[in-house]
């Protein structure tokens, strides 16, 4: 007879691990995913290979040369920050921008940290910020599309972008909405310009509904988003329609959904109480909105999302389960 | 009426009852038996019986070795071989009688027959006096003796009484059977504990994958004609067998930090004890065998078994067709909160409610890999702790910390282990930091009494 | 610009000087009186703030050296008795000097003597371990192999053996502080006398189990035989519950014991050459002779003398 096994209890274990977890936020990407390769064809998927691969590669050396631990690809959080970063940039990317977004991304805001569950703030967020800042003509230029199946599709700068530039030049925002012929329709199915994960609301909450259904998240830290988003700009847009752009407009353009469905959810780097969850939620939609109104870079999303997540410590250490019995 | 549950975490494992329709069979008792004299919560029992002495079936073999202790009666009839340390389950050298079995000849005053007796004795302390004789203990797992749970402290009024039908660990099914197969004398050993208790009324819980049972069990109730007791069909979740979350789901009340169930009113029996009772009330028949689960996917057969107290593990297991080659763990008890076995030469206790046996692929734990802070743990916590935050205290040892985030309400129920992702052994760390806010809680309340015994003085 | 600059220094220089006001007042107001005597001291501590003395650190060891009548039951494990001499001239005490200690683990249940019966599968320290069961071995006394010593170990001293799955101690490094005695959930690690040159004798298990239940456990356990106790001429060896212990402030480091345990638990260290097990078996059975001659001798001289005053009795009576 082999020898027992003994253990302390208990003896059995969930189905579910970390590689289960990413795999399921690596599904939930794909309908974005694929949208993207849809609208923008090959050049998109260039820049999707180059981030993943880049940051799987980047990950794969960290562990083996610097920290000397065995190597953590397998349970696929380099994939899911690879293919956020991806989403994250404009098509027209070159590849060696996207190669230096993944070494900020995996190298500085995830490795230095000392890896997976260690990082302060969401590691794609960081390489894509880190681009904004250092490179604003390749993360702001949107070019003529070539897409994968040949619909045509209309070019210019991004909704934000349209309305930031409009109100700068003195124009209101309902003549620029009619200029430009944004109607919401489509910006919930074809949103064109901006950052490739962007291009469809659909598909991005559908990987939402995907990732609540199989529990891997729980929907407050989104839906507070919205909500906020959505409360802040109906006051403002109250106030002076002329001057600030209104609640589904604000919902839906951008990269708010991506942010709030899937950046803002990551574990690591998100408050673990409901309480905790909501407040920083609100944090995010305000600062969003803020920045969005009165800031000078046209999207507030990434930047409020790695603002909040300076903060998930301290929520973290403010908001506590209810206890039984106490 | 909406089935009922436990306010927070708790997990749903598969319930695999693999053996919830084989009738009880009964294992007889084995060449040599040996009774352990620790079968219950608090000191050994003190052996009454010497080397060599003839033993009955129902004799009294070990009397209680202080306040909460327990009889202890002989499960055959043969002679005292031995008395002295043999290894537990763990391997820890614990006093065990050893009988050698001769006949199956029965001490006199115990009634074997079938027949139901629905009579209960009017006087209360003359019954806790037979429960206390017969060695009953809580059969749910802490084997608490339960004529100590049936005298509350002076003050405490019991309000309602909760005879736990949930069965709530994965594989096991003894709890079921004895419902489906002895609901009738399940139903008069509620109602003597209902009676005891002033006469309360009482609640049997039973989670909805056991829809037979609730059935079975309804229908006798009202054969039986208690107006009081009522069945409660609640929902399936682990770990709704704890007697804090019972009482919870059914009652709708929360046990406060270190306060016992009857601060809220509640009593909770197993199903097991409450036969017990009503054996030991109607049948003057002590405590000296149970009905246990031996079941497990590799295991070739699956049954529900009725074996004296004392029987050797390796005697069940040969009598049934040896171990399995693919077995890689064998667990005295479910798989959330059972004991592994190390020495299968160890004996069922009282509180004995399975053998599980495990593959190496069922139970083989996965490499501990870094939190990622994903919080399942703390949702799958039933007392709303923050495990991931007692693990990392636990693992630097500050007590203080462990203290004011609540490590000694950790009930090592196991859902934090089983949920997290990470594969972290959160609560193998826990139970040591547990232990160390427990004694500091302690040893605070000692200093505290040796101060006021000082000032008195 | 000028004036800019100007303002600015002025500012700066006000603010400072009302800061550094400030910072005065309060250190003045919440100035605690400290005896000088607790700085003095930890001075002089090896600062390792390891708890080895059963203080919090070494500023706890100051003030309770300093606060102590007379230094009994104070003493740095760590410093050792140079350091303790420090402590006493600075407080003006006298201190007795302590034989210096060293960690040793009392097991010797290496894979190969002390075979695995059963596997263990959860969080490897000693002390979940312990809590859960005897261990994977058939020994219930002997180590467990998962290194919390080694971990308490603030000196690096300790390192487990991969070969047998023993902790190793490092007595150039090792303190004696005891770290790792309080972090042994099985009790096998003991401070004992390092003994003249390194040399000491020490039997290497903690088995209390009768002598073939532990011999079925693990083949270099003690089994109580008392062989030792027997063989022992200055009375260091006590067999108490199956298991031999040798007192090191009686034991004049002859390795008789060490030559007639049949099961090799008793371990002699440091000595300049290995044992010569048959030499010294030679040895005891010469003394052994010589001894039995010689009580026969005197037997044989008692029942003479018996003899002779038996004969003058009998010629007593005649007369």
């Amino acid at each position: 007879m082999s020898k027992l096994i003994v253990s302390p209890s208990p003896h059995i274990h969930s189905k579910d691990s970390t590689r289960s977890l990413m795999l399921d936020v690596v599904i939930a990407l794909l309908p974005a995913v694929l949208c993207s390769f849809v609208f923008y064809g090959w050049r998109e998927i260039l820049v999707m290979a180059v981030s993943v691969c880049s940051c799987l590669l980047l990950e794969w050396a960290i562990t083996r040369f610097l920290l000397k631990k065995p190597s953590t690809l397998c349970d696929l959080s380099a994939v899911v920050t690879g293919i956020l970063l991806g989403l994250n940039l404009p098509y027209t990317t070159p590849w060696w921008v996207v190669f230096i977004g993944a070494v900020v991304a995996i190298g500085v805001a995830k490795m230095t940290f000392g890896g997976l569950g260690q990082n302060i703030w969401n590691p794609a967020l960081v390489g894509r910020v880190f681009l904004l800042v250092s490179f604003p003509t390749y993360m702001t230029t949107w070019s003529q599309p070539k897409s994968l199946f040949g619909l045509d599709a209309v070019t210019g700068p991004t909704p934000l972008g349209a309305i930031n530039e409009g109100l700068m030049q003195g124009a209101s925002v309902q003549d620029i909405m009619a200029q430009n012929g944004y109607n919401y329709g489509q910006m919930l199915f074809a949103n064109l310009g901006g950052s490739a994960g962007e291009v469809c609301a659909i598909a991005l909450l559908l990987g939402f509904v995907y990732l609540c259904v199989r529990r891997v998240i729980k929907p407050w830290i989104t839906l507070s988003i919205f909500a906020t988003v959505a409360l802040t700009a109906l006051i403002f847009w109250g106030i002076n329609p002329a001057r600030f752009t209104g609640p589904v407009f604000n919902l839906l353009t951008g990269g708010l959904i991506l942010g709030a469905c899937f950046m803002a959810t990551d574990y690591v780097t998100s408050p673990m109480s409901l309480w905790g969850g909501v407040i920083f939620g609100v944090g995010i939609g305000f600062l969003t909105m803020m920045i969005r109104y009165f800031g000078s870079y046209p999207e507030g999303v990434s930047f409020a999302i790695l603002i909040m997540n300076s903060f998930v410590p301290l929520l973290n250490r403010a908001f506590h389960q209810k206890k039984f019995g106490r | 009426m909406s089935k009922q549950s436990f306010a927070i975490g708790g997990v749903h494992p598969h319930d695999n009852k693999l053996a919830r329709d084989c009738q009880t069979q009964v294992l007889p008792p084995a060449p040599t038996m040996y009774v352990s004299v620790a079968q219950h919560l608090g000191a050994p029992a003190l052996p009454v019986v010497a080397v060599g002495d003839k033993v009955k079936v129902g004799q009294v073999l070990a009397g209680p070795g202080g306040f909460v202790s327990a009889y202890v009666h002989s499960p055959v009839s043969g002679t005292v071989k031995s008395i002295g340390p043999r290894p537990d389950l763990a391997g820890r050298p614990v006093t065990h009688i050893e009988i050698a079995v001769e006949g199956d000849e029965w001490m006199e005053g115990i009634d074997t027959s079938d027949r139901l007796i629905t009579d209960i004795p009017v006087d209360n302390t003359a019954i806790i006096e037979q429960i206390h004789k017969a060695g009953v203990v809580g059969l749910g797992g802490a084997t608490f003796p339960t004529h100590i749970k049936l005298s509350p402290p002076p003050g405490s009024k019991c309000e309602r009484i909760i005879i736990n039908g949930c069965e709530c660990e994965p594989y096991l099914t003894s709890d079921y059977r004895v419902l489906l197969e002895k609901g009738e004398q399940v139903a008069v050993g509620a109602a003597i504990i209902a009676k005891v208790m002033g006469n309360v009324p009482c609640t049997i819980a039973i989670e909805e994958n056991k829809p037979e049972a609730i059935a079975h069990m309804r229908e006798v109730v009202a054969k039986l004609g208690y107006k009081t007791i009522e069945v409660m069909e609640l929902k399936m979740r682990y770990p709704q067998g704890s007697e804090k979350q019972l009482i919870d789901a059914v009652m709708h009340r929360q046990v406060r930090s270190g306060g016992l169930p009857i601060s809220v009113g509640a009593v909770v029996q197993n199903v097991g004890t409450a036969l017990a009772v009503y054996e030991a009330v109607q049948k003057n028949k002590p405590l000296i065998d149970n009905t246990i689960t031996v079941t497990g996917k590799c295991f070739p057969k699956q049954v529900n078994l009725q074996v004296r107290i004392g029987t050797p593990f390796s005697y069940i297991i040969d009598s049934l067709g040896g171990m399995p080659k693919e077995a890689a763990k064998v667990i005295s008890g479910g798989p959330m909160m059972g004991k592994a076995v190390a020495n299968l030469d160890a004996t069922t206790l009282k509180g004995t409610s399975a053998l599980l046996f495990l593959t190496e692929q069922e139970t083989r734990r996965a490499p501990e890999t870094a939190c990622i802070r994903c919080g399942k743990c703390a949702d799958a916590c039933p007392m709303g702790l923050e495990p991931f935050l007692l693990q990392k205290l636990s693992r630097i040892a500050d007590t203080e910390a462990l203290e004011a985030n609540a490590a000694q309400d950790c009930i090592e129920c196991g859902c934090c282990l089983y949920s997290c992702p990470a594969h972290i052994p959160l609560l193998d760390i826990i139970r040591t930091g547990k232990g160390r806010a427990l004694g500091a809680i302690k040893a605070r309340a000692a200093a505290a009494k040796a101060a006021a015994e000082a000032a008195n003085k | 610009m000028t004036n800019t600059v100007i303002w600015t220094i002025a500012i700066i220089t006000v603010l400072g000087l009302l800061l550094a006001l400030v910072l005065y007042l309060v250190a003045k107001k919440f100035k605690v009186e400290e005896d000088p005597r607790i700085d003095e001291v930890e001075k002089v501590m090896p600062g390792a703030n390891c708890g080895g003395c059963g203080f919090a650190g070494c500023r706890a060891f100051s003030e309770a050296a300093v606060n102590s009548p007379d230094l009994e039951g104070i003493f740095c494990p760590v410093g050792g008795n140079d350091v303790m001499a420090k402590v006493a001239s600075i407080l003006g005490f006298e201190v007795k000097a302590k034989a210096p200690q060293v960690a040793v683990v009392r097991c010797n249940g290496t894979c190969e003597a002390r075979p695995r019966v059963n596997e263990y599968d959860g969080f490897a320290t000693c002390a979940v371990k312990a809590a859960l069961y005897t261990g994977d071995t058939a020994c219930a006394y002997g180590c467990l192999g998962c290194g919390d010593c080694v971990a308490a170990c603030q000196f690096g001293a300790l390192s487990m053996d991969p070969a047998t799955g023993l902790p190793v101690v490092d007595e150039e490094k090792c303190t004696a502080c005891g770290a790792c005695v309080k972090a042994c959930p099985k009790r096998i690690i003991e401070l004992r006398p390092k003994g003249p040159r390194g040399m000491r004798e020490v039997v290497s298990c903690m088995n209390k189990d009768k002598g073939p239940v532990a011999k079925k456990a693990c083949a270099n356990a003690c089994i109580g035989c008392g062989l030792c106790e027997k063989t022992c001429t200055h009375a260091a060896i006590t067999v108490e519950v199956n298991l031999a212990y040798i007192d090191p402030d009686k034991c004049k480091l002859c390795r008789e014991c060490e030559a007639v345990c049949p099961t090799g638990a008793i371990h002699g260290v440091n000595f300049p050459k290995p044992l010569d097990k048959d030499a010294v078996k030679a040895r005891i059975a010469e003394r052994k002779k010589k001894a039995a001659e010689a009580a026969k001798a005197a037997a044989e001289a008692k029942a003479a003398e018996a003899a002779l005053i038996a004969e003058a009795a009998k010629e007593d009576a005649h007369e």
